[in-house]
């Protein structure tokens, strides 16, 4: 196992040299730069400002000392920040982001193996049909629609929480809840088909023949086979939740690094576009592999190879 | 097995129903006091700010927008009176101009304070002056200090700071001496590159003229402005509560504001219906009509010193053709724009500097005249249209943009014969194909520095770095240089009233409409007078039920 991973992590190299290097020569023939304004800034003013930031160097030269600085975990100054570098404005968003994407999890693994092993346990009864529909209409409904529509609800007509903002821990409960029920609703689909094939396994009706209880077959027996197809897509949607972040932070205006990253983009602040591709890449390629090992660990039939 | 089940779930049901009744009765005690009541029962003001700003640092903002904190945390030699911002005094408690309008004397009052109790002196302002007009600090407003003798040679590399008119003869006595008279020198001096910056506090942190130093943050900032920084939560909130260094603090009945960053506009309205603003920054076009119907009493529609217009490139065939212009020009119906597709109290533009800037007034006019468009374009050699390829107006991705795109498009091809291919682009890429001269048409704007026809014409000079056009005018160039060197006011105001009918007859850019401030403010605000510039003093607003 140690050598998967380790041979893994080797992989990992070449595979962010050629997103680093495809992102850094693709964010410069954007047209359009950093310094690029409505209102324009006299030319002595942009030689100054591209000779401070060294835009002035040739391309080549840029992305070797860019690589340079990398190894030395440095991501470079900020263009659109004057006075920081993107180091500090990842270590100050990324924790926000972490935590929005850590509590939505949670909310989507509680609300969505709740609603899957229900619906699978109560297979073709209302109880499944009422799950099913829950999970349906979560798919469907986009967070920019159920956002709003939750604000409207309890921060405007009732009162009970703000309409925007990350003040308090009370203002986590709105944007968790609806980056966490869309997420929730693809995990309860997921959870009530392995559950039900493995239900239908014969090893289950050992189980119960041998006179094992319900509540033991169930969390016992079947649910580590059932969360099988959960735990791959898990890998995907942890990425989903951390990078995907962006329309949530901006409807609840949530200082998370999900907006920076895309605002970066509009920005042109070059060297922030790279540091949060990287780390989005990292973060990734990292979940990636602990998805993988987590697979062959619920499924003996599995092996590292 | 199913049977046994429905059992305690349809209890569980009767229980959970329970609850919710509960929990609904509870409704009324769980409602908080909103942070508006809060506010106004403190006395600290909610101001929504759109975007968050990249820095403190005066000297390095970049928005228009960065005005309102930075007004709050420093004072300029003078300052604005809160209804038509005409210059009042702030930290020169006097000053004395030269009988040739070239020459400036402040004299800072004693009692003007850093926020650390240093003294404000007339060195503060020579050395923060100097800041910005050193190269290396790559000060995006730098130009706007060239109206000072020697300023501009010092910031191109060509001349030393002793040749730059700037003398302080003692420590409350500062001369300025400039090019040439500059009727809004004064209310300029209100734009943030000419706030002073407390220089020893930003080179404890680094280089005062280089970037990247960071001291422009909570528990560094050092300001003379009636509020010190409290706080900053980067893209969430900045706090700032008032300043007992203030030499004015017995006048400031604000105990603090709360800039909220909030750079969706829906999520903005949405925390001012929650109670969490006193003021939006701004309000989706397509709610006026509803906060018109239901509640007039929070929305606020303000003029501002702004004009929407098309730039039209004369270096491109056809459009190098006068006739070809102003028949493009005279066939936009103004009128319909902001009456039908606008909605929010725009005033239609047939000049380019709106009336009433600083007392002057265009004389000439671009009317909508189908007619005298029509027979234009037969002039040019295009009767009804017939011949004339299809024209590219380019614009930033918005929805204004785009429906009001749509508009003049229609208008033409209806009235001219004319076709309009629309292309819409992300803003930098249309900036960039501003710069690159790569446009036929392109959806601008341009909002004033300061309140002064001049701040619109120099644009279209043909040394200006934002004309664009490729158009080029020497007697317009002479005219704006005449006004520029002008003490009386009526002689000055002839001489751009004759400039603008030069613009307006040549047409290398069709004016829409005049801009207005649309937002949303609690009737608690006082003393929110509207201003041209969108500029309101802290020291005279309050908050009172």
């Amino acid at each position: 196992m140690l050598r998967f991973i380790a041979r893994r992590l080797l992989e990992t190299i070449p595979v962010l040299l050629i997103i680093i290097t495809a992102t850094f020569f693709m964010i410069r023939f954007v047209p359009g730069g950093p310094f690029t304004a409505e209102k324009a800034v006299t030319p002595e003013i942009l030689r100054n400002l591209e000779a401070h930031y060294g835009l002035n160097k040739p391309l080549h030269r840029q992305y070797l000392d860019y690589l340079g600085s990398l190894l030395h975990g440095d991501l470079g100054p900020s263009f659109k920040y004057p006075n920081r570098t993107v180091n500090e404005i990842i270590a100050e968003k990324l924790p926000t982001s972490l935590e929005l994407g850590l509590i939505s999890l949670l909310v989507a693994l509680a609300l969505g193996l709740t609603l899957g092993i229900l619906a699978a346990v109560r297979r073709n009864t209302w109880l499944d049909y009422l799950c099913s529909t829950v999970a349906m209409v979560g798919i469907c409904v986009p967070t920019f629609v159920l956002g709003p529509l939750l604000v409207l609800l309890f921060a405007i007509h009732f009162g009970w929480v703000n309409a925007s903002g990350w003040y308090s821990p009370v203002d986590r409960v709105l944007p968790c809840l609806t980056l966490g029920c869309v997420y929730a609703a693809y995990i309860a689909r997921l959870t009530r088909g392995g559950m039900l094939e493995v239900l239908s396994q014969d090893y289950i009706r050992t189980a119960r023949a041998k006179g094992a209880s319900e509540a033991r077959v169930i969390f016992r027996h079947a649910l580590r086979g059932g969360l099988l197809p959960v735990v791959s897509f898990l890998g995907p949607a942890i990425a989903g939740i951390l990078t995907g972040s962006f329309v949530i932070e901006t409807i609840f205006q949530i200082p998370g690094l999900g907006r920076e990253f895309v605002n970066s983009a509009f920005n042109r602040d070059y060297t922030l576009v790279l540091g949060t591709v990287i780390l989005y890449a990292t973060l990734i390629i990292g979940l990636n592999l602990v998805v993988d090992v987590a697979q062959v660990w619920l499924n003996p039939r599995l092996k590292f190879e | 097995m199913r049977r046994r089940a429905t059992g305690p779930i349809s209890f569980r049901a009767t229980r959970l129903a329970l609850a919710t009744a509960l929990l609904a009765s509870l409704a009324g005690c769980l409602r908080h006091e909103s942070v508006v009541d809060q506010g106004n029962r403190t006395g600290v003001l909610h101001r929504g700010l759109g975007h968050d700003l990249a820095d403190l640092d005066p000297h390095l903002a970049t928005q228009a927008s960065d005005y309102d904190v930075l007004s709050a945390l420093l004072e300029g030699l003078v300052a604005e009176d809160p209804v038509d911002l005409h210059p009042v005094p702030g930290v020169a408690e006097r000053w004395e101009i030269s009988a040739d309008r070239t020459t400036y004397t402040f004299f800072l009052r004693a009692s003007a304070r850093w926020s650390n109790g240093d003294p404000v002196t007339a060195q503060d302002f020579i050395a923060s002056w100097r800041r910005v007009l050193t190269p290396a600090l790559g000060a995006d407003n730098a130009n706007l200090l060239y109206v000072i003798q020697g300023a501009e040679a010092f910031h191109k590399g060509l001349g030393d700071f002793q040749q730059v008119g700037l003398a302080a003869p003692d420590a409350r006595t500062l001369r300025v001496t400039l090019e040439h008279p500059t009727p809004y020198f004064l209310p300029m001096l209100n734009h943030t590159a000419w706030f002073p910056v407390h220089l020893p506090t930003v080179q404890k942190y680094g280089s005062a003229t280089e970037r990247g130093n960071p001291w422009a943050q909570p528990g560094r900032f050092v300001g003379n402005g009636p509020f010190v920084l409290e706080k900053w939560r980067r893209s969430q909130e900045i706090v700032v509560t008032k300043s007992p260094t203030y030499w004015d603090a017995a006048r400031v009945r604000l105990a603090g504001v709360t800039f909220h960053t909030i750079d969706s506009v829906d999520a903005e309205e949405r925390a001012f219906r929650a109670g969490q603003l006193h003021l939006t920054a701004s309000l989706p076009p397509g709610k006026i009509a509803a906060y018109r119907q239901a509640s007039p009493s929070v929305l606020r529609i303000d003029p501002l010193l702004a004009t929407y217009f098309y730039r039209l490139n004369v270096r491109r065939p056809l459009l190098n053709d006068v006739r070809i212009r102003r028949a493009l020009a005279l066939a936009v119906d103004r009128d319909a724009i902001v009456g039908k597709i606008l909605r929010g109290g725009q005033l239609a533009a047939r000049a380019f500097t709106p009336p009433g800037t600083a007392g002057y007034a265009s004389a000439a006019s671009l009317p909508t005249d189908f007619a005298q468009a029509r027979a234009l374009l037969a002039d040019a050699g295009y009767p009804g249209g017939r011949g004339l390829p299809p024209f590219e107006l380019t614009f930033n991705s918005s929805e204004t943009h785009r429906v009001i795109a749509e508009a003049v498009q229609e208008m033409w091809r209806r009235e001219l014969g004319v076709e309009t291919r629309l292309a819409n682009q992300e803003l930098k890429s249309t900036l960039e194909a501003r710069r690159a001269g790569n446009f036929s048409i392109l959806r601008s704007v341009w909002n004033a520095d300061y309140v002064d026809p001049s701040s619109f014409l120099d644009i279209w000079r043909t040394d200006s770095g934002n004309n664009y056009t490729g158009w080029s005018n020497p007697a317009y160039d002479s005219l704006l240089f005449q006004a520029a060197r002008t003490v009386d006011a009526a002689e000055r105001n002839a001489l751009f009233q004759k400039a603008e009918a030069l613009l307006l007859d040549e047409a290398p850019m069709i004016p829409i409409y005049h801009y207005t401030h649309v937002y949303l403010c609690q009737p608690s605000v006082r003393g929110w007078h509207p201003t041209l510039l969108d500029h309101h003093p802290y020291r005279d607003v309050w908050l009172q039920e």
